[in-house]
């Protein structure tokens, strides 16, 4: 397994280092940019604890030119800044990047507050703009400069989760990894539980199952040859995300197989109508059932009774 | 400011009206936050803003940004008497075939930003003024608020944002009519000592006549009145302005006339006498 070759930090630097039109912006929420304050100088900009504020000033500094990287808790962020984010920088189609930290299960035992578990459904909500959701450290450092050049505005589902794999397919705006195919079972997944669904898809095969594992990365645009490919594959199609089952991936496979006129039964894991019991990382992932032998077990079970 | 000047300012504002008037049938206006605020628009665009109609998108010219994008017929009016539209795309107040309605929005040469919901422009002025500063530029940026906006947190936020980024190249001018939608402000949500409340929070602040020109050039004159300081120019304004049965009825907010009632108001407007308008009032947000 190769290692995480630069770090998020140390690419954004470099991009903003080649392109003066790059401002990185935060609400105090400096954890995945703790050295740039020093090295950007001027062009990184603090704004406090003002999301509302943050989102505007992002709009105008794009409006004269620039491309700020906006960084803040991603609850506070997508749901405090909500009408400022569809509405200076929607309408506006600016490109404004949204860095939102700290999402789903990487909340770990802040509480339901600072669950972000609606993100998705609300930025993909928005017309034109685009979310990211990187499965890793590795997988966010491949799509960075990428996302950060395009001109559209953007949503990263910010993950620097240590990478459990190595990822070897490059990286294309609005294409998905195929992980590996399975004639069986799919499961499709983004962001932190890639891990645990790459560890829950060996133990699914270590009882002779066939299983493939989709890394969707970006949600919008979507990859909907990759959705609808594994559904005429499969006989069972998983999604697993830590967000709420409304407007995240569960709904776009379900709109995009509506879409497609390809009918699979589809299984969701996500939170249906409620918050997560808070608590540190893998006690959480345990305790919610989204650790791998928890998502294992519950796709198994599913696989049988359609298989009865 | 010469009498001459000073007449030509009253003129320019009297054509103005006018066409904020027509643009108040056929769906009609905000009509009373247009009228408040035209006085202000005509000093401001004629004689303080670095804006060219021929060099719009000059990065070194100033910019004025509509919060309360109501008032935008009085942003449309003068722009035709500045030359950056042609007279002609008034009469498509409304209409799908360009992009003339009830909110400012970018697609009308010389609108900044678009604008609708309150309280977010102060933010996207705060964004400009940061950028300018970081460019080492001489541009100002004035952000026309609303009293009834001041109800938004996103104000002060932005407020204090912009006092402690050091922005003495920002400007807010409120448009302090006294009214909201439907009420008095301070008979809903008392603003008063607002130019205290603005100092409060880091700002030099001015409180002027909003319809006395010479008044508005005494207070943009000293701009910036302390370096490092946002300047904060609380406009005392009628809404209504230039037409008294418009101007005594508080609601008079939102107005959609027969042509008749237009033509009874431009006579109004001229100084012969005051219109009885029946009409009813349509409130909308």
């Amino acid at each position: 397994m190769n290692t995480v070759p630069r770090s998020y930090e140390d690419i954004l630097h470099s991009v903003a280092l080649s392109d003066e039109r790059f401002v990185v912006l935060t609400a105090e929420n400096r954890s995945a940019i703790r050295d740039l304050p020093a090295k950007l100088g001027e062009r990184f900009i603090d704004f406090g604890i003002c999301e509302q504020t943050l989102v505007g000033a992002a709009a105008g500094l794009a409006l004269r030119g620039r491309i700020p990287v906006v960084h803040a808790l991603a609850t506070f962020l997508t749901l405090r800044a909500f009408e400022f984010i569809r509405t200076d920088v929607g309408i506006a189609h600016l490109p404004v990047k949204l860095v939102g930290t700290f999402t789903g299960f990487a909340s770990e035992a802040n509480g339901p507050t600072h669950q972000s578990l609606e993100d998705v459904a609300l930025m993909r909500g928005i017309p034109g703009m685009k979310v990211w959701c990187p499965a890793d450290a590795q997988d966010l450092a491949l799509g960075l400069e990428a996302v950060l050049r395009d001109p559209a505005p953007c949503y990263i589902r910010y993950n620097a989760a240590k990478p459990l794999a190595n990822h070897d397919a490059p990286f294309e705006l609005g294409r998905a990894e195929i992980w590996s195919e399975g004639t069986d079972i799919t499961l499709l997944t983004y962001g932190t539980l890639f891990g645990e669904c790459l560890k829950a898809v060996a133990l699914l095969r270590d009882t002779g199952l066939s299983v493939g594992l989709i890394n969707m990365r970006m949600l919008k645009p979507v990859d909907t040859a990759a959705i609808a490919a594994a559904a005429r594959r499969s006989k069972l199609l998983v999604t697993v995300e830590d967000h709420f089952q409304t407007g995240g991936l569960y709904s776009i496979v379900a709109e995009t197989l509506i879409e497609q006129g390809v009918v699979v039964p589809v299984m969701p894991l996500a939170f249906a109508e409620r918050w997560f019991k808070p608590a540190l990382l893998a006690d959480a992932l345990a305790y919610e059932g989204f650790d791998a032998h928890g998502i294992a077990a519950r796709v198994q079970d599913r696989y049988a009774r359609i298989e009865a | 400011m010469t009498e001459t000047e000073q007449q030509e300012l009253q003129e320019l504002a009297h054509r103005v009206r006018r066409h904020v008037l027509r643009m108040a049938t056929d769906g009609g206006c905000f009509i009373g936050a247009s009228l408040s605020c035209v006085d202000v628009l005509a000093y401001l665009y004629r004689h303080w803003l670095r804006v060219s109609s021929a060099k719009l998108d000059d990065p070194q010219r100033d910019y004025l940004l509509l919060s309360k994008g109501h008032d935008v017929p009085a942003l449309y009016g003068l722009f035709v008497e500045l030359g950056f539209l042609e007279p002609h795309r008034l009469a498509s107040h409304l209409k799908t075939d360009d992009h003339i309605y009830w909110h400012p929005n970018r697609n009308i040469p010389g609108v900044e930003f678009h604008s609708g919901s309150l309280g977010h422009l102060l933010g996207v002025g705060v964004g400009i003024a940061l950028d300018i500063k970081l460019c080492r530029g001489k541009g100002r940026v004035v952000v026309i608020l609303g009293d009834g906006e001041l109800n938004e947190g996103s104000v002060w936020e932005a407020a204090l944002v912009a006092a402690a980024k050091r922005l003495d190249n920002l400007i807010v001018v409120v448009d302090r009519n006294g009214f909201q939608a439907n009420l008095a402000t301070e008979a809903l949500i008392p603003l008063e000592p607002l130019a205290d409340k603005f100092a409060a929070f880091g700002w030099e602040t001015v409180r002027l006549d909003g319809h006395d020109f010479e008044d508005l050039e005494a207070g943009f004159a000293l701009i910036p009145r302390r370096l490092g300081q946002p300047t904060a120019i609380i406009a005392d304004t009628v809404r209504g302005r230039g037409l008294p049965s418009i101007a005594a009825r508080a609601d008079r907010w939102f107005c959609n006339f027969s042509a008749a009632e237009i033509e009874q108001l431009l006579e109004e407007l001229e100084g012969h006498r005051l219109a009885v308008i029946e009409s009813d009032i349509i409130v909308a947000r």
